[in-house]
C-alpha cells in the first residue's frame, strides 16, 4: 500500500486537492481510498462520495485528534489492504499547529493557502516544517507577488520541501502533485514506524475531564507564563 | 563549505549572507544576541528543548540552514529556468482529432489565445504550465528551447518560471504599496531594493489611469491600479520568463503599454482574451476550437493598420468613462464626425 498523509489547517483546501489528485491518479488506472480524521464533524464524506471515492471517517470527539490519528492509522491501512487499493490517502486537520501526523518514510504533504497571511508559515509547526511536499492553494485569487513572497516564507521554515502551487477549483497543478505522489514507495505495515515529531506532551487533570479552573485543580504536566516579564 | 560555515560565528555569517536572518527568525533566533557564537555551538547553547519547543530539533535546524542557503543561491542566480522559446507540439482535440501543427512561442513576443468560453484555452495554459509530455488529456508535448525537459527539470522548477495574472486576482496583504514592493524585492534577493521599488511604482503609475501614492494600502487600490501594479511588478521583479494572462480587458489600465512593458523585459507573453485591441496587439494568435488548436494566425499588416483606429475607440471609451465619473455630459460629437 502506498500511504500518503495530508495535513493542513482547516479550510486550506485539503479535500479539494486530494480529490483533484485522485482524479489524475485514477486516469492511470490506480485505485485510491481516503480516510478522513476529524474532531467533531466531517461533511466531506459526501464530497468524496460524489466523486466515487471510497472514504471512511474517524471522529476523535473528546480525544486529541492527532493522538487519535496515530492509534487508528494501522486499522486504516488494513481497511485499504482489504479493499485492494493502490493508494491510501489520509486527511487530517492540524488543529493546534504543534501536532503533525507525518510518519518517517511515508510521504507527508502539508496544505496551506495563500490567504492565510505571510506570517502563518512561521506559526505552523512540524506539520509544515517536516512535510516532504508543501501544497500552496488559492493562488488564483492573490497577486503573483504575493504568491512569490508566500512561497519564500514557506521556504524559510521548510527549505527541503517541494512546493506545489495547486488550484483546488480548476485542478491546475494537480497533475504535478499526482506525479510526485505516484513516485512514493509502498509500506507493508506501520508496526515499528516512527512519527517524524513528538506529539505535544500533556497529561494533566484537564486531559482527564476536569472542568473547574483553579490551582488546586491542576495536577500533572502544566506550564506557567510570566506575563509581566521583568516589570 | 559546510564545515567551514559551522566554524564561523553568526556575525561572520551575517556579514556574508545578511538574509540568513530570515531563516533564523523562523526559529525565533535573534542573530544580534548570538553574534560571537559559532554556528556549530548554537545547538548546545540554545539546547535541544529550545528547538523542540519550536516544533523541530537541532539537526533539522542545521540541515535546513544549509538547504536554505542553496535555495537562496538559486534565487540570486536569477531565473530558475531560462526560457528562450516554448514549442507546443500537436496533441488532439476533444474528438480525438490530431492538431495539425506545432506553435512556437518566443521571448519578447505576445501570443493571444482566442476561442469561445469552454473551448480549451485554460487547458492550453495548463499544458504549458505543467510542461506537458503527452501525459495530459490533450497529449500535447511542450519543448523548452527546442528540446523536451527531463523529469528533473520539469519538476524542479516548481512553477517558478511562469507568472500568472487574471481578472480574479486581488491583493490581500495588509501593507502599503511601498512596503509591499519592498517585501517582494527582499524575498527576491535583489541588490538595490529602493531603486527597483521606485521603478515599479513609477511604471505602475504610468500604466494606471489614476495615479496613487506609495502610502496607499495595496488592498485599497482600484481595480485598474491593482492590475497596473501587478503588471509592473511581474515585468520588473518576477523571476518568471513566461507570463500567462487571463482576461484583463476591463481593468482600466493601459493595455497596449502593459504588453509592451512585459515584452521589453524579455518575457514570453500569452494572453487569453476576447478583446480585439489586445488580440491585435499580439504578434500571433492561436484559435482554439473544441479543445484543440485549430488555427495559428500571424497578425497581418492590414490588421495592424486597424490597431490604430481600435486604440482610438478604446481611448474614446476611456474618455466617456471619465466624463461619466466626473459628472460631465457625454460628448460623442468627435465620433459622429
Amino acid at each position: 500500500m502506498r500511504l500518503v498523509t495530508v495535513a493542513g489547517p482547516p479550510s486550506s483546501g485539503k479535500t479539494s486537492i486530494i480529490i483533484k489528485t485522485i482524479e489524475e491518479l485514477r486516469q492511470k488506472g490506480f485505485a485510491i481510498g481516503v480516510v478522513k480524521f476529524d474532531c467533531l464533524s466531517a461533511q466531506d464524506e459526501e464530497l468524496y462520495a460524489a466523486h466515487n471515492i471510497p472514504v471512511r471517517t474517524g471522529l476523535s470527539g473528546g480525544l486529541c485528534p492527532d493522538h487519535f490519528f496515530v492509534s487508528n492509522i494501522e486499522e486504516a491501512l488494513r481497511w485499504a489492504e482489504e479493499r485492494k487499493f493502490d493508494f491510501l490517502i489520509t486527511e487530517s486537520a492540524g488543529l493546534c499547529n504543534r501536532c503533525s501526523p507525518h510518519i518517517k518514510d511515508v510521504l507527508a504533504i502539508c496544505v496551506i493557502d495563500n490567504l492565510s497571511g505571510v506570517n502563518t508559515p512561521k506559526k505552523i509547526g512540524p506539520m509544515l516544517k517536516l512535510a516532504d511536499i508543501v501544497v500552496i492553494t488559492k493562488g488564483d485569487i492573490v497577486s503573483q507577488a504575493e504568491r512569490e513572497v508566500f512561497a519564500y516564507r514557506v521556504r524559510q521554515v521548510n527549505p527541503g520541501g517541494t512546493i506545489v502551487q495547486l488550484n483546488g477549483v480548476t485542478g491546475q497543478g494537480a497533475f504535478y502533485l499526482a506525479k510526485l505522489v505516484e513516485k512514493t514507495t509502498s509500506v507493508e505495515t506501520l508496526q515499528g514506524a516512527v512519527l517524524r515529531f513528538t506529539m505535544p506532551g500533556a497529561l494533566c487533570s484537564y486531559c482527564l475531564g476536569e472542568r473547574m479552573i483553579g490551582d488546586d485543580r491542576q495536577i500533572g504536566v502544566s506550564k506557567l507564563v510570566n506575563f509581566r516579564g521583568d516589570e | 563549505m559546510r564545515t567551514d560555515m559551522l566554524h564561523r560565528t553568526i556575525d561572520e555569517l551575517m556579514e556574508m549572507m545578511p538574509w540568513i536572518e530570515d531563516y533564523l527568525s523562523s526559529f525565533a533566533i535573534d542573530p544580534s544576541q548570538f553574534g560571537r557564537t559559532k554556528l556549530e555551538n548554537l545547538g548546545s547553547i540554545l539546547t535541544e528543548e529550545y528547538f523542540e519547543e519550536r516544533g523541530s530539533d537541532y539537526q533539522t535546524f542545521i540541515d535546513g540552514f544549509f538547504l536554505f542557503i542553496e535555495q537562496v543561491k538559486v534565487l540570486q542566480e536569477g531565473n530558475v529556468l531560462t526560457v528562450g522559446s516554448l514549442t507546443v507540439l500537436p496533441g488532439h482535440n476533444k474528438n480525438g482529432e490530431k492538431e495539425e501543427f506545432s506553435v512556437e512561442l518566443k521571448k519578447g513576443e505576445v501570443t493571444a489565445i482566442v476561442g469561445p468560453t469552454g473551448s480549451g484555452k485554460s487547458r492550453l495554459l495548463a499544458d504549458i504550465e505543467s510542461l506537458a509530455q503527452e501525459d495530459t488529456p490533450t497529449k500535447r508535448r511542450i519543448l523548452i528551447n527546442g528540446r523536451a525537459p527531463d523529469d528533473e527539470e520539469r519538476f524542479s522548477t516548481e512553477g517558478r518560471f511562469i507568472a500568472q495574472l487574471s481578472q480574479n486576482m486581488n491583493f490581500v496583504m495588509d501593507l502599503s504599496v511601498e512596503d509591499f514592493l519592498t517585501l517582494h524585492a527582499e524575498s527576491r534577493m535583489v541588490d538595490e531594493i529602493s531603486h527597483i521599488v521606485q521603478k515599479i511604482y513609477d511604471t505602475a503609475n504610468v500604466l494606471a489611469g489614476e495615479s496613487f501614492s506609495r502610502e496607499t494600502p495595496v488592498t485599497q487600490l482600484s481595480g485598474g491600479q491593482s492590475r497596473a501594479l501587478m503588471i509592473a511588478d511581474t515585468a520588473l521583479l518576477s523571476p518568471a520568463s513566461v507570463v500567462l494572462i487571463d482576461e484583463i480587458e476591463n481593468a482600466g489600465v493601459d493595455k497596449v503599454r502593459s504588453l509592451e512593458l512585459l515584452v521589453s523585459n524579455n518575457k514570453i507573453v500569452l494572453i487569453s482574451t476576447h478583446d480585439p485591441l489586445l488580440a491585435l496587439s499580439a504578434d500571433q494568435r492561436i484559435v482554439i476550437k473544441n479543445g484543440g488548436i485549430s488555427k495559428l494566425m500571424k497578425t497581418t499588416d492590414d490588421e495592424k493598420k486597424h490597431l490604430e483606429s481600435l486604440e482610438k475607440i478604446d481611448r474614446k471609451i476611456t474618455q466617456l468613462r471619465d466624463q461619466l465619473r466626473t459628472g460631465k455630459e457625454i460628448d460623442m460629437s468627435d465620433l459622429l464626425a
